[in-house]
């Protein structure tokens, strides 16, 4: 029905529910001692994937022999990659090792990002009437709303992220050049699961121009080995590479839209729980006067992101000094834009428009409004009775779930422990019966021996 | 179905929690988006109404399969003449009210732009009694 990138590893997932607990859109049940994710609520956050102790949560990604199928490869970069290496190995280094790998070509996606920007600015311009605008850079956040603040989705800005166009200046420049579609491959390095859903299943587009995506981590790993294994005095292939602006450079970072934007007044806002406590307040038409929001799910946004290998902060202060280094240059006068991509600014500009985002509430309890009211009315009466401790036993996140969960038919009353207890107390349920209850949630191996103190 | 929320004069930091809550209600029943922006826009009005002008009250709120119906019934000091209240820019906000950065004399044309059906009653020294309706099916 919806695709999601992160999925549970039925055979590693122990079943403590920590995801259950932790999942910001209550996503998560337990079922026959294993999690499972409720696919028309996971924005793909991965707020799951880093409590898991057992590494049973991963990410959908593509081989990374993929890109050898084509003659044209293209390694599609997100600056955070670089600000995963240690301060010895270069920026050009990276690129250099990249291609020794496979790539026939290497860039980094935020060389869009002035593009995505005016693209932004001349939508702003022409609808007047929306505000704020939404930025649509955070695929997390834009799937968080379509489920949760279906009211907002039309203030979404309907522009390509600077992954897509990046894509669409690598394919036009390359088939300019008179190589063939087929022979080129356009590959994405991923550093979170909702970018790869973005590419996998796009909002507002039929399709990404994307090949593949290729997981950071992995890539990460090669690169680093690769670097190793060819020691301090290789020589790498001589190679020019874009240089990224320090306004591109910063722009995956919290602020990094917003200090750039021209709007009068915006806010920047990082960590899905601060997004939905500012969004709660936007949708009552609470916050006044504001013109653009620059949202993301992750704490440091993206060099927060899940496949971030190094700590957030220390990634994050790398990006920084690139960007310190660029800023330099460019007040010394030596680093133009990139005058490549310049050429296609007004092809790519115009092409970075999709259809508006739609909602798809995962709130509503009935398409119809009389159903949907019974069955809220049974969903309050029920949870008077149930204990609002959220404590979990019945495998939904808190009482509420559960309630709602019995009632629409997903899951059976009897798994709430304290219910069982009255009911054993009545007289009206056996011990037996309890137990398999118990063992239908957490499957039959929880219960062990009596505990010596 | 049926919901109360108590709201108590003065408490601004609660401001909002009835909207909220009807908020949530209308959005797990499938009411249009930007239906259910027009009943929270609208409540929300009232119930800082009933906070800052008035010396709190009660939200009563009826939802059926068409409609929702929300009844705010505050305690004094009631308004004299509510055609002239109606009218955008028109208040009778308390000075130190003022000074918040209230009585704008915006809240009951918002209201009226935003719902269906908008009836006030009131009695000076006694209080204010908003009802207002809005249709699910526009």
């Amino acid at each position: 029905m919806f695709y999601h990138a992160l999925q549970i590893e039925e055979g590693r997932c122990i079943g403590c529910s920590r995801c259950m607990k932790i999942c910001p859109t209550e996503a998560i049940r337990i079922f026959g001692g294993k999690a499972e994710i409720q696919e028309h609520r996971c924005i793909d956050c991965g707020k799951c994937y880093e409590v898991c102790p057992s590494q049973a949560i991963s990410i959908k990604d593509d081989d990374f022999e993929a890109i050898h199928r084509y003659s044209h490869s293209v390694a599609l970069l997100p600056a955070v990659f670089m600000g995963q290496f240690p301060d010895d190995i270069s920026v050009s280094r990276v690129y250099a090792s990249l291609q020794e790998l496979g790539f026939a070509h290497v860039m980094e996606v935020e060389s869009a990002a002035m593009i995505y920007k005016d693209a932004k600015e001349k939508y702003a311009r022409e609808h007047p009437d929306v505000r704020p605008f939404i930025s649509s850079f955070c695929p997390a956040i834009v799937r968080l709303i379509q489920i949760k603040y279906p009211s907002l989705t039309e203030n979404i800005l309907p522009i390509k992220v600077p992954l897509d166009i990046s894509a669409m200046y690598a394919l036009e420049e390359l088939q300019s050049r008179g190589i063939p579609r087929e022979e080129i491959g356009l590959f994405y390095i991923t550093p979170c699961a909702a970018k790869v859903s973005a590419v996998k299943a796009p909002v507002g587009e039929e399709k990404s121009l994307i090949d593949g995506v290729i997981n950071m981590n992995l890539l990460y790993n090669r690169v680093y080995k690769h670097i190793k294994d060819m020691g301090k005095n290789h020589q790498y292939k001589p190679l020019t590479r874009q240089r990224l602006s320090a306004d591109a450079v910063l722009s995956t970072l919290t602020n990094g839209e917003r200090r750039i934007c021209t709007a009068k007044r915006s806010y920047s806002i990082d960590g899905i729980e601060n997004v939905m406590d500012f969004l709660d307040k936007l949708e009552n038409d609470e916050v006044e006067g504001v013109e653009f929001l620059e949202l993301r799910a992750c704490d440091q946004s993206c060099a927060g992101a899940l496949l971030s290998v190094d700590n957030r902060f220390l990634c994050g202060e790398r990006m920084y000094a690139r960007a310190r280094k660029a800023a330099e240059r460019e007040r010394n006068g030596e680093m133009a834009r990139d005058r490549e991509m310049e050429k296609y600014r007004d092809y790519l500009i115009e092409h970075s428009l999709v259809d508006e985002v739609e909602p798809r509430s995962m709130m509503v309890l009935d398409e119809n409004i009389a159903k949907a009211l019974e069955k809220m009315e049974k969903i309050e009466k029920m949870k008077v009775h149930l204990p609002q401790i959220d404590c979990g036993v019945c495998g939904a996140p808190t009482c509420e779930a559960f309630a709602t969960d019995v009632v629409c038919g997903r899951a059976d009353l009897h798994r709430c422990v304290f219910y069982r207890l009255h009911l054993e107390q009545e007289g009206k349920m056996t011990l037996n019966e309890g137990r398999s209850n118990m063992y239908s949630v957490w499957g039959d191996d929880r219960i062990s021996g009596e505990i010596e103190v | 179905m049926h919901q109360e929320y108590t709201v108590i004069e003065g408490d601004f930091v609660n401001a909002g929690k009835a909207s909220s809550s009807v908020k949530k209600t209308l959005k797990q029943l499938n009411v249009n988006p930007q239906v259910v922006k027009r009943v929270v826009v609208a409540l929300y009005e009232a119930e800082v109404n009933a906070i800052a002008h008035a010396y709190g009250g009660k939200v009563l709120v009826d939802i059926d399969a068409d409609k929702i119906k929300m009844v705010v019934a505050d305690k004094g000091p009631g308004i004299p003449d509510i055609a002239w209240a109606m009218e955008e820019g028109h208040s009778t906000a308390r000075p130190e009210v003022r000074d918040m950065g209230f009585g704008a004399g915006m809240g009951l044309p918002n209201m009226q732009k935003n719902v269906d059906k908008l009836n006030v009653t009131s009695e000076v020294g006694v209080g204010t009694t908003v009802e207002m309706e809005v249709n699910f099916n526009a």
